[in-house]
Formats: structure tokens, sequence, C-alpha cells
């Protein structure tokens, strides 16, 4: 065997390309499907979790699945958003706790959360480095944020602006990174959290001004009376808030009226959620409270019903590959008529022949499972992180 | 060597049909087939090698008769036996000089590759003149360096009886001579019989005797 194995060696290192192609093959196919049931695990095994532990989550009516995976998992899609009344209000029924996300803007590509200190308790989050959320205008970042931009407490980070062609949009703000989060595995690890006043800093809601009365720069005064200043378009608008000009930022309108996109609702009981899902089922309350669980089983049950299909199409996809492949072997058989005369000729017999391609196939189907076992491993190693990529985002 | 008595072979369907009335070999005798193409030539080689077996009559060969045989012990005498060496060599492509010569200890179970054979395998490649080739793929060899592969390969195992079909057929002539003047020295120290088919009248007086397919006569050269 080992002879044939040499001379099935000596074939397939020769013909590399041919070689190559059966070996790709081979591989990918077993990979799919394999690699999908990883991905799919993973991903049932992160939404789940998380939903499990959000007992509740109140947001603007429309589509529950949006509002679940922004609220949750940070996603893209911004749901329609609500006001901080909203919170006011679940806290003024005395039946649960509410939690502020607003969850509209990125940094460096990663999603601000707006929210208040609460929202650590709640999931559970550590400080790995620096300190918590003190002061307007500091972010403390996800592990996994610290780690791809390089940043750590004390240095900054600037917002990104939600489309580069708004030129009369809200500057960026520089944020000074207050600390680290110790990593939780989760799309907290994702994310660059900031007090919800922040998140209506970046937005421009909140925001301070050059001091016009002590401006040295003629050019920004339009005219100036004793008790009124006009300046110009020249006012600079302050993009990092800091020691010296942070008592300048001030809110424009009532801050009842500022937008949320959801708030997370942790009930103080298991009786005092059920009152608080009564009363928002009305129709007309203007908003919705979800159980993220719930919305979660659907999407999983919808997954699950596309990952049948797609078992289905791959499984079709494989029964063509392999016949392919048999196809292939059956003419490069026809092929190598000659070689194959040859080695009668010299000796060889029918069981010779079938020992060689036994031999091939073998070699072949060895390296396409190596292949195979690195691929899933690496799956496996970063399904974390391919699920958020790949399905949560 | 070689006793042929009555022998009638003929393919299915292709309307060839050879008869032999009679025929033999001494050991040791250097025999030369010739005839047009298409008279049998190459049946007759592998007729008496056991590649194919006769409708009627018998072939003995070293004392075997070869055409009562059953396949695999065919096969196994063949290997023992008979050393072939084909005109288009028959050589593989992916495999280096050395791993040719060897190809049948490695394809067979009635030769064993031991370290003696691969330094035999060495000795013969070196006396004829390809000990320096055997690490290169046969792509990059002349065609009468190939064709020594291919009797190196042929004369490995000792084979008593050894089958030339066209050998010098593919070269050209200054190799022609060469080659079949190293095929009579490496026959002859090993003290194996040759019979080899070919095109080539000049080179007919080297051999004991020619079997003319013509009419099939026996005289000699």
């Amino acid at each position: 065997m080992m002879d044939s194995l040499y001379i099935a060696w000596k074939y397939l290192s020769f013909s590399k390309a041919r070689t190559a192609t059966l070996v790709a093959c081979v591989t990918l196919i077993a990979v799919l499907p394999l690699a999908l049931q990883l991905l799919l695990a993973e991903s049932e095994r992160q939404l789940l979790s998380r939903a499990e532990s959000t007992p509740l989550l109140l947001g603007a009516p429309g589509s529950a699945l949006d509002l679940v995976m922004n609220g949750l998992y940070f996603d893209d899609e911004v749901p329609e958003l609500i006001s901080m009344a909203a919170v006011d209000a679940v806290a003024a029924s005395g039946l649960a706790t509410p939690i502020p996300l607003y969850v509209r803007f990125k940094a460096r590509r990663f999603p601000i959360v707006g929210t208040t200190l609460d929202y650590f308790d709640f999931r559970g989050l550590t400080i790995k480095a620096g300190r918590q959320l003190a002061l307007l205008g500091e972010c403390v970042v996800g592990a996994e944020v610290a780690e791809r931009l390089g940043i750590t407490a004390g240095d900054s980070l600037l917002s990104s602006p939600e489309t580069v062609f708004d030129l009369a949009g809200v500057y960026p703000l520089n944020m000074k990174v207050a600390g680290v989060l110790a990593r939780s595995h989760t799309p907290d690890d994702l994310a660059v959290f900031v007090d919800i006043k922040t998140a209506w800093v970046v937005q421009g809601l909140v925001h301070g001004h050059q001091d016009v009365t002590r401006t040295q720069d003629a050019g920004v005064i339009i005219e100036q009376t004793d008790d009124n200043v006009i300046a110009n378009a020249r006012l600079v608008e302050y993009t990092e808030i800091n020691p010296g000009n942070i008592d300048s930022f001030h809110f424009h309108g009532t801050p009842d009226d500022y937008p949320l996109s959801a708030v997370i609702t942790v009930p103080r009981d298991e009786k005092s959620a059920t009152i608080l899902r009564g009363r928002y089922l009305d129709g007309d309350s203007g908003y919705q409270l979800v159980v993220p669980g719930t919305v979660i089983d659907g999407l999983l049950a919808n997954i699950f019903r596309i990952k049948h299909m797609l078992d289905a199409v791959i499984l079709v996809v494989a029964v063509a590959t392999g016949l392919a492949l048999v196809l292939v072997f059956a003419l490069s058989i026809r092929l190598r008529q000659r070689e194959i005369q040859t080695v009668f000729r010299i000796g060889g017999s029918r069981l010779t022949i079938a020992r060689l391609l036994a031999a091939e196939i073998t070699l072949i189907v060895l390296v396409s499972g190596v292949l195979c076992a690195i691929a899933l491993l690496l799956v496996h190693q970063y399904s974390d992180e391919l699920v958020r990529t790949l399905v949560i985002r | 060597m070689i006793e042929i008595d009555a022998l009638e072979f003929s393919y299915p369907d292709a309307g060839f049909h050879l008869r032999i009335p009679g025929f033999s070999m001494a050991a040791r005798e250097k025999v030369a087939v010739i005839g047009p193409s298409g008279s049998g030539k190459t049946t007759l080689l592998n007729l008496v090698a056991g590649i194919l077996v006769p409708r009627q009559g018998r072939v003995h060969c070293a004392g075997t008769e070869v055409s009562v045989l059953a396949d695999a012990a065919r096969r196994d005498f063949r290997i023992s036996t008979i050393g072939f060496v084909f005109q288009d060599f028959e050589l593989l492509d992916y495999l280096n000089v050395l791993d040719n010569i060897l190809h049948p200890y490695r394809i067979t179970r009635a030769l064993q590759l031991t370290a003696e054979v691969r330094d035999r395998a060495g000795s013969l490649a070196e006396q004829l003149g390809i000990g320096d080739k055997l690490k290169r793929g046969v792509e990059q060899l002349s065609q009468g360096e190939k064709q020594r592969v291919a009797i190196c390969r042929a004369l490995l195992p000792g084979p008593q009886l050894v089958l030339a079909d066209e050998a010098t057929g593919n070269l050209d002539p200054r190799n022609k001579g060469h080659i079949l003047e190293l095929l009579f020295e490496t026959v002859a120290s090993h003290e194996a019989t040759l019979l080899a088919v070919t095109h080539d009248h000049e080179l007919l007086p080297q051999f004991d005797r020619v079997v003319d397919f013509n009419d099939f006569r026996v005289g000699a050269a």
C-alpha cells in the first residue's frame, strides 16, 4: 500500500492544477455545511443569550426585530425614535427600572451607544483600564474596539459624521476615552459607550459656543451692544468638551423631547412585567414593549427554516459535485489509458490500477480532510466574531 | 528458451489472423524479427510474454507452457522471467528516472524492492550511461536516454528473456547503433536471450538469426 501511496503522491504532485481543483472541490463540499452548522449554532447561542438576559425593550411601534437588533446588538438599522419622556413614564410607573438607549451614531465604524450608568450594572460590564464615565464628552470603549483601534484610557476618539455629504451637519465630537471595558464576548465589546447627553451632543442637540463676549476675533462679531451680541457663522462650535468650555454647553428645547432609540425595561418582578406589557399592548400608547427572547425565537425559527433549505441546496450541490468528481475520475482514467496500459505491460494487474486510483482518492480525501479540519478550526476560533460581523453586525 | 507449436491467434472482429507453424530459440540467442507493419511481429512478442493468449497451439518459454497459465500466473511468470523494451519507451512522466526503473517493483508482489535492488539499479544505470540522471524527470531526457531507462527497467529484475519491440525505432541513426550495442552488451552480461522486432535492416547483421514475417521463414543472418 505504501508503494501505491508513493506513486499516487508522485502523480498528484505532478498534476498540480488537477489535484488542487479536486482538493478544493472536496474540501468545499465538506466545509460548507459543517461551517454553516457551526456558525448557526454560535448565532443561536449569541442571539439567545443576549435576548434572554434582556427582559423587556420599549420602543416606537414598527418592526419589533429592528428594535431588538438595534437595542441589543447595536445593528445599523435605526428604528423609529421615541423621546426621553418614555423613560420618565416607565420610571413613574414604579414597575420597572428604565435604561435609555440611543444607538444611532458611529465612531470609526463602531456604534456609539448613548445610555446611563445603569446599563453597565445591568449587563455586568466592568472597567478593565481607566475609569467609568463621569463627564460630558467622555466615552468608555469595548475591549474589541480598544484592541482594533489601538486606543486606551486617556486617548481620544472622534465620532463619524452620519454622511460625508452633510456639509451643514454637526461637527464630529472628539471624545476622551475614560476607560476600556473588560471583554464580555458580547456586542458590548464592539461598542463605544457614552452618557446619553453626550450622544445628544454628537447629534448637535446639546452644544457649546465660543464665548463671543470675550473673543478677540473682530471678524466674528456682526453687531455688539451693551446687552446683545450678534455673531456670524465664523463662530466656533466646540467639537471637544474640556474643563474650559464644559460650562458653555446647553440644551435647546426640553430634554424630555430628546430622542432615544429604545429603553431597556427591567421590571421589578414577574407581576410588574405583566402589568407593563398590558399597558403597552394598547396601540394608542405610541410605544411597543417587546420581549426580546420571543422576537429572537421568531428570527431563529426563520433562520433554521432557511438553514433547512440551504442544507437541501448544499446536499444537491454536493451530489452534483460528487458526480462531477466521479466523471473527472472516469475521464481521467480514459485519458490515462496509455499509462494504464504501460502499468499492465510491465506487470501490473487490474487490482494494481484499482489500488493506484484508490491511493490517489485516499490522498485527495486526506488532504481535503486536513484542509477541512483547519478551515473548521478557524471558523470555530472566529465564529464569535464572524457571527457578529455576518449575522448580527 | 522459446518453443512455439502450431500457434494460431486472431483479434476479435479485426480480421487479423496469425499462424506460426513452429518456431524455437535457444538460450542466449539473439534473434531479430522483421516484416511489414501489421504482419504480427508485436503480437508474437505479446504471445511469448503471455500478454496475449493463443486461440490454438502452444507457447513454451523458459520451460513453462505460458499459454495454459492462468492470468495471475502468466503475469508473475512474465515479471520474473521476461524483460520488455518498448518502441515508445512506456515511461511515466510523473516519475523520475530512478522511480521509472523501480516501477515494476512497486506495482507487483512478484518483485521485492530492497536496498540491494536499489544498488543494482544504480549500477545498471551507470552501465547504461544514465547514472547521473537518476533524479531527473523523464521529460528532461533525450530519446536515446529514455530508451536506456526503458532497457534498464527491463533488465533490472534479471530476466532470462528480453523482448524488444522496435527498441531503436524512435532513435536517430547514431543512437540506434549505440543503443543496440548497449542492449547486446547488457543482455550478454545478464546471460539473457534476446528476441527483437526491428525495421532497421542495417542492424540485422548483428543478430544471430532473423525471422522474416513476410513468409514466416526462419533464416540465418
